[in-house]
């Protein structure tokens, strides 16, 4: 058996046969617990500044945002982001309840069809659990609610982003996720800006196999989390 | 294995030396990557706790590492997926072919992956009739031009514009043969079309790992690109291809490490893409793979946990100990002559393929310490180079001249008089012979030393006839270090 040979080798290497039971429920209670380590300062302060630091972050990481007063108005803001960068009003949309229950029918125009992306997609708009102003880096976390592939395959990746959903650091998008999620969903995506390439020459050439673009719709939705 | 050429590094290098288009490769790509890196560590006031917290982290989990992998495997087998065990290259390789077998692929994509490199997966599919198609631009191209990787996160850094358009002219026939890459855009754009179209073909998609997480039974891989992303998600079956000491014990460690990682390797705060990808496709789930497997390799790092050498399983591959070697600033990664280059190459190489192989690669460093300096998980690299030196010569393995020349030098070191009578006469010479400059262009019996640089002469003054002035000074002014020191070299 490969794994006895494996582990074997690495007891070899360690000088030591299996971990004794206190050990192993020492080594248990740490992953139980799973403690922090250091956070950075930059993300340790109140929701507002989080917020200037997360929209910061992402127009530094090649990203777009825009400020939307309520859900009300994301098909106005979405109509006009499209417009302004000339681009088609057809579009995939996650099947997450929340993007459902937007009053589409006030824009007509835009086209949107519910799923996956598909490969002729161009612009998609994605559900983000959470936001984090440390890096400006949006969390998708996998459902059927929200696709991985809207993440990746359109040119134009749409992310709506409630700013109540929006934290500091990575560790409180992962509180999150544990606490309103539970079990680990098939794949979490933290994604911070639009694809991109240094491979030729070491000079950054936006939009290499995920979308050129990636838009965030920020919504003021009037709760705001404390730190 | 993939054949190594490290026994020729001395050619190797010399032929480097003389390379003008990689010369130009070298010079335009390094100083980037070390701004890059040198601001983003500017950004961050805690980055060097962050260090410390890093290297913690990775200690003790190799201190638990039979503790973490079997926890992990754990995790795996309850979120659906599957865990194969290799203890060396030929189990990986098989256990790779017989999942794509079982699925009955034609055509697998990849992400980049130097494990994948180590252990040749891409010759072993190709030879039972598979297609692997590398999906990193870096790594498509060297692909194409059937060469390894020449860096670790950047694989074509050897490359400049006008060799990717003249290898897109040749591979992509079927586009005109007039069109024009007025930028470095349209290069892309050319490779982002040909690769989207394999990315819906393939059956497989095979990855490396950033990390694997024990308490998720996760696989963490991060790309800028989005290539990864699309090769674990399109096809049926996503493989994980994993070296046992990637293994992190939580979420949260994993989030510290990551921390380091992209600032140290590009110089970003965060990479465009970090994803967890646990187990297959949920019953709901509209997209991802429905298999999902890990081939979890051990290929020699086991016997290096206990050893002197254990500190480089901390590595987390972010290659910013090549992009600050002067060494590999001068050679690029190629001369190197295996999968890894530069300092972290120099420390594992031996470790993977042995000593009497890749002996030389510990040798070719200035210990400048430029590498140990930069490592995100403050692996002693210098350190631990001299301890690969310490067992080339208890092996007999350097060459004759070598240790002629070592003999030598014992032979006077036991003679003090001698000794400093021979080293006092030498000093004089070269430092005549250095002149205003300081600096020897050739020296006699050593050109293959000053072949490709200078030798900066001594000041014509031994350490020893120094040493012995501040000391006679110092004996008269006791409390005056410094100021004697001063005297003496005025002297």
């Amino acid at each position: 058996m490969s794994k006895d040979t494996v582990l074997t080798a690495i007891r070899r290497g360690l000088r030591r046969g299996p971990l004794g039971e206190d050990q192993v429920a020492g080594l248990r209670a740490r992953l139980a617990a799973h403690p922090r380590h250091l956070i950075p300062r930059r993300s340790r302060v109140p929701h507002t500044e989080q917020v200037a630091l997360f929209v910061a972050n992402v127009e530094r990481e090649f990203g777009t945002v825009a400020r939307v007063p309520g859900l009300d108005a994301v098909p106005e803001a979405l109509a006009f982001y499209l417009a302004e960068q000339n681009l088609p009003t057809e579009l995939v949309m996650a099947p997450h309840p929340e993007l459902r229950a937007i009053p589409w029918a006030t824009r007509p125009l835009l086209r949107i069809r519910e799923g996956r992306a598909e490969p002729s997609d161009t612009v998609s708009l994605q559900h983000a659990f959470a936001g984090i102003a440390e890096t400006g880096t949006l969390m998708l976390p996998s459902s059927p609610e929200r696709p991985t592939t809207l993440n990746l395959l359109a040119d134009t990746a749409v992310v709506l982003l409630r700013a109540s959903r929006l934290v500091g650091a990575y560790e409180e998008a992962w509180d999150l996720l544990r606490d309103e999620i539970g079990a680990m969903p098939r794949n979490v995506m933290l994604v911070t800006g639009p694809s991109r390439s240094a491979d030729i020459e070491q000079s950054l050439e936006l939009g290499a196999h995920g979308p050129r673009r990636l838009h965030v719709l920020l919504v003021e939705d009037g709760a705001t989390r404390s730190g | 294995m993939v054949t190594a050429t490290s026994p020729a590094f001395k050619q190797n290098a010399r032929r480097a030396i003389g390379d003008a288009s990689l010369q130009k490769a070298l010079a335009n790509s390094r100083p980037q990557f070390m701004a890059r890196r040198a601001r983003a560590v500017a950004a961050l006031p805690e980055f060097e706790q962050l260090r410390e917290i890093a290297r913690d982290i990775k200690d003790h989990t190799l201190a638990h590492l039979d503790f973490y992998l079997e926890e992990w495997e754990s995790k795996v087998l309850a979120s659906g997926g599957n865990v194969h065990w290799c203890h060396d290259a030929d189990e990986a390789r098989a256990a790779v072919l017989a999942i794509c077998r079982a699925a009955n692929a034609r055509t697998v994509t990849k992400g980049k992956s130097m494990v994948s490199e180590e252990l040749g997966i891409n010759e072993h599919l190709e030879q039972h009739g598979i297609q692997p198609i590398e999906t990193d631009l870096g790594e498509y191209i060297i692909q194409l031009r059937h060469e390894p990787p020449s860096h670790i996160i950047a694989p074509a850094f050897h490359l400049n514009r006008d060799d990717w358009e003249r290898e897109f002219r040749k591979a992509h026939t079927d586009l005109p043969a007039d069109r024009v890459f007025a930028e470095r855009r349209d290069i892309l754009t050319e490779a982002r079309a040909k690769l989207r179209q394999r990315f819906i073909a393939a059956d497989v998609g095979i990855t490396g790992a950033n990390f694997l997480v024990a308490e998720t039974g996760s696989s963490v891989i991060v790309t800028n690109e989005g290539n990864g992303d699309l090769t674990q998600t399109l096809p049926r079956v996503h493989i994980v291809v994993a070296t046992i000491e990637k293994i992190v014990p939580t979420i949260e460690d994993a989030l510290s490490l990551l921390r380091v990682l992209a600032r140290s390797a590009t110089g970003q705060e965060f990479s465009v893409y970090t994803t967890f990808s646990t187990g297959p496709r949920r019953a709901a789930d509209l997209d991802g793979p429905a298999d999902y497997h890990v081939v979890v390799v051990d290929n020699g790092r086991s016997a290096m946990l206990g050893s002197e050498f254990q500190p480089m399983l901390r590595c987390i591959r972010c290659a910013a100990c090549m992009n600050h070697c002067p060494v590999y600033g001068a050679i690029g990664g190629h001369a190197y002559g295996w999968v890894y280059p530069g300092p972290m190459g120099a420390v594992l190489t031996p470790s993977l393929i042995g000593v009497d192989k890749a002996g030389n690669l510990p040798n070719a460093s200035t210990f400048c310490g430029k590498c140990e300096s930069v490592c995100p998980v403050k692996i002693p690299l210098p350190a631990l180079m001299r301890h690969w030196r310490e067992r080339e010569f208890e092996r007999h393995l350097e060459p004759a001249a070598t240790r002629r020349g070592l003999a030598l030098w014992g032979w006077f070191a036991r003679r003090p008089a001698l000794y400093r009578l021979v080293t006092r006469a030498g000093a004089a010479v070269l430092g005549r012979l250095g002149g205003k400059r300081g600096r020897l262009r050739r020296l006699p019996f050593a050109g293959g030393w000053t072949v490709g640089r200078d030798l900066p002469a001594p000041e014509g003054d031994t350490f020893f006839a120094r040493y012995d002035r501040i000391g006679r000074a110092r004996s008269g002014r006791p409390d005056d270090g410094e100021g004697a020191a001063n005297r003496g070299r005025a002297q």
